[in-house]
């Protein structure tokens, strides 16, 4: 697979990890958080952890969006498919997440709902169309990237002026999370340790580009190195990372310059401020409420707005008091400092944010790492 | 995260559409997002949308540096 | 046709060309008949089956006998490389030969819903009889029974099987023990990347053919090179991932598997890429996995290769000692992490 395999190779890995080792200052303790679940995910299944220094900490922040969706928000897709003849689509991930009492959509869909899963947002409008008498609602979930897919799909459910098409927006945004992180209250009561540079998205940031990240080495004098999600991609924006830390820069470098323009695809860019604004305040998952931190449909649209057209009441449901996300995702604790890690909470039963899908910290430590923590030595290190 | 990954333009398509490959598997996407897009250039492709096109050069640049990264270390 | 009164009871000749199941057809009576004598038996046709028994009347050799039964559903019926008939004829065939044994028998119970075109069931039919006679193991009894358009999904079909393990063979999962190496057969993730481009919704395209395949004279030509083998497994649903933690949790061992070594082909990798899929986790249909001591495995290794359902068989990994039943892996990239059980259904993801 070109431009992926390249980016898999194990003895450039072992090359770039004896850099790390070599560069890292032993007298430090470096500690980065990748914000992006794609990161964690790549960290976790090709064992990067393996290949880093003891003293190169990577702390897995909060960026997937089916982990930071809140229950409330998927209780209320469940009950709008539960409105008679109505057709929820949604992308695969959303199906298993479990609300506090047991349902899910795949559960909804066992008792009868019609819950479809869609591969791409044009799916939901081409059902549409092919069910003119019955309502379809796209239950849209994403960070940036998956945002202009679902303002396609909204420009041309217009065009084609179709009447049964709407679409529930959780459409979320990345630099405001990363700030809330740095900044938010609850720092000052869980504490934040000290973070020495952000991994950067790269999906995301092929959609907004790396400009947007200059203000958090500015504001925050983080450094931050925008990557890609292959591993060596990953192992070279850590190794970026120490470099800026040795040398006292504190910059924006950007590691995936092959997708990644300073400005983003402006199409895109465009297409989404067709669509979309920014909505007031926006409750994540194990963060909080964070304002400006989400999009809602603009009013040209609002006859697509599946939250005008249904009456849906917002609700807010807690995660039970044990779950420590918020103080995982601001690398305070660790999964294992959970007291139900791996017993009460599980990938098959997930009680916070970060267990609920393969690249929260809590799940991809379960599913991928959790054998460390019988093994007092591991072979593989270098 | 948001899964997306490079695929090889085969065909333009009606519609602003186009055929990608990866390792023989076809896929029909969108164009909506980009422009100019030419069979032969590599897209990243999101949810059956073309994100961006992949920039070939800054591909080999920055394998280049893994490259050199590991014959510096050769020479320690 | 215009509609004609019949007579009650007169049965019309079975029309293979544009004909549907009929409630009529699982009633028991004539149609029931009609359509056992015109479509099963005359497909599957052996002595057993041609005497009309409710019950299948064999010798038996004595010794140990192994039977296994596995119901079939799957959308599409129809994908490249085979559909539901020779999957279920294979299917069963292959958890017989998991023990060592050759099967002998089968019994094959279908369930029609009713409106199902004949055309279809017919093609389902004889795909069966041909990997039946392909396999040389006769399906000697059989049932039928039609619901209600509505209450199925086109054909369901259990199939069981009857084998004999030849003396001095003890294949079982719960006799991998630390040291042993662990082999599989071939290229992983055919079936269900093959299954999955057929799906309306994930529409992808791809030459990729299920692996659909009956394994039991790959078996039974390694048991003849290495009779101690220690278990064998095929990774049906939920992949390799799945079939070596039941085999770890039955002995109550860990795994170490060589990522790099894993036979994937680059088209099943590509086709995971794009939906966000673990290829450990897809399903074969044609593959196996074989334990054995480390004595063995080299002579293994080569006994499975000189099979054409084993060219591509290599050792991937280790048994070893954990108390937590841990599958870990060895990645291609040089780190470590675990292969856990699968949790719910794979679904293609978007994040
Ligand atoms: S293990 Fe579960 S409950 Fe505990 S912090 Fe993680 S997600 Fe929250």
């Amino acid at each position: 697979m070109k431009y992926i395999d390249e980016f898999r190779d194990r003895n450039l890995a072992l090359q770039i990890a004896s850099q790390i080792k070599s560069e890292a200052d032993p007298a430090k303790h470096y500690q980065f958080m990748e914000f992006c679940g794609g990161h964690t995910h790549a960290i976790s299944r090709f064992g990067i952890v393996d290949l880093l220094p003891n003293h190169v900490e990577m702390i897995h922040g909060p960026g997937c969006p089916v982990c930071i969706l809140p229950v409330g928000r998927v209780q209320t897709a469940i009950s709008l498919s539960h409105i008679p003849g109505l057709i929820l689509c949604t992308y695969g991930d959303m199906l298993r997440i479990p609300t506090t009492d047991g349902m899910s959509l795949l559960k909804a869909k066992a008792a009868g709902a019609d819950v479809r899963m869609v591969y791409s947002s044009i799916d939901a409008v081409n059902i549409a169309q092919n069910n003119p008498d019955r309502q379809v609602v796209f239950f849209a979930i994403g960070f940036e990237t998956t945002v202009p897919p679902t303002a396609v799909a909204l420009q041309q459910a217009r065009a084609a002026n179709l009447k049964n098409f709407s679409v529930y927006c959780n459409h979320v945004l990345t630099p405001p999370a990363i700030a809330h992180i740095l900044q938010s209250p609850e720092v000052r009561e869980l504490g934040l340790v000290q973070l020495d540079g952000f991994i950067g998205p790269a999906h995301v940031s092929v959609v907004i580009g790396s400009q947007p990240y200059d203000y958090f080495a500015e504001e925050f004098q983080k450094p931050v190195v925008i990557a890609g999600f292959e591993p060596l991609d990953v192992m070279q924006a850590i190794l970026m990372l120490i470099r800026q830390i040795n040398t006292n820069r504190i910059e924006v470098e950007n590691e995936f310059s092959r997708a990644v323009l300073q400005n983003g695809n402006l199409k895109a860019q465009q297409t989404v401020a067709d669509v979309f604004e920014l909505r007031r305040t926006f409750e994540w998952r194990g963060l909080g409420v964070i304002p400006y931190s989400a999009l809602k449909i603009k009013a040209e649209y609002a006859d697509f707005d599946a939250e005008l057209r249904f009456p849906i009441e917002e609700r807010s449901i807690a995660d039970n008091k044990a779950c420590e996300c918020g103080a995982i995702l601001r690398g305070v604790k660790r999964p294992q400092d959970c007291k139900i890690f791996g017993t009460v909470c599980t990938p098959d039963n997930p009680i916070g944010s970060c267990m609920v899908s393969s690249e929260g910290a809590c799940a991809a430590h379960y599913r991928y790492g959790r054998f460390r923590d019988h093994q007092s030595s591991i072979s593989a290190r270098v | 995260m948001c899964l997306a990954i490079p695929a090889c333009v085969e065909k333009l398509t009606t519609d602003n559409h186009a055929i990608v490959n990866l390792s023989g598997i076809r896929k029909t996407v969108s164009l909506a997002l980009v422009e100019n897009i030419q069979p032969g250039d590599y897209v990243i492709v999101h949810v059956g949308f073309a994100l961006q096109r992949l920039d070939p050069a800054e591909a080999e640049r920055t394998l280049a540096f893994f490259a050199e990264m590991s014959s510096l270390d050769n020479q320690i | 046709m215009s509609s004609i009164k019949v007579k009650s009871g007169y049965v019309r000749a079975l029309d293979l060309k544009h004909g549907h199941v009929e409630m009529a057809h699982g009633s028991g009576g004539r149609a029931t008949a009609q359509l056992i004598e015109q479509l099963f038996v005359a497909a599957f046709d052996n002595a057993i089956l041609r005497l009309l028994n409710d019950q299948a009347c064999f010798p038996s050799s004595g010794g140990r006998m192994v039977m296994s039964t596995d119901s079939h559903v799957i959308t599409p019926l129809f994908f490249p490389g085979g559909n539901i008939g020779s999957l279920s004829v294979h299917g069963t065939i292959n958890d017989i030969a998991m023990s060592g044994a050759q099967p002998r028998y089968l019994a094959a119970s279908f369930i029609l819903e009713e409106g199902f075109p004949l055309i279809d069931l017919k093609r389902i039919v004889d795909s069966m009889a041909e990997a039946a006679r392909n396999a040389k193991v006769p399906i000697v009894t059989g049932d039928t029974k039609v619901v209600e358009r509505g209450s199925g999904d086109g054909v369901f079909i259990t199939t069981t099987g009857l084998g004999w393990v030849p003396d001095g063979i003890d294949i079982s999962a719960h006799r991998a023990s630390p040291g042993d190496k662990i082999l599989v057969s071939g290229f992983l993730g055919d079936h269900g990347v093959a299954v999955m481009a057929q799906r309306e919704n994930l529409s992808f395209d791809t030459t990729i053919e299920s692996d659909s395949a009956p394994l039991h004279e790959l078996v039974a030509h390694m048991i003849t090179v290495v009779p101690d083998i220690h278990a064998l497994r095929d990774p049906t649903r939920g992949g390799l991932a799945t079939a070596l933690n039941e085999i770890a949790r039955q002995s109550s061992v860990g795994m170490l598997v060589q990522e790099e070594y894993l036979p994937i082909r680059e088209s099943v990798n590509a086709a995971c890429e794009f939906l966000g899929l673990d290829p450990l986790y897809i399903a074969n249909e044609g593959k196996l996995i074989a334990i054995c001591s480390p004595a063995d495995a080299e002579n293994l290794l080569t006994a499975m290769q000189a099979h054409p359902l084993g060219k591509h068989a290599a050792i991937i990994g280790e048994v070893i000692e954990d108390t937590h039943c841990f599958i870990q892996m060895q990645t291609r990239f040089g780190g470590r992490r675990i292969v856990d059980w699968l949790n719910g259904e794979q679904l293609p993801r978007i994040c």
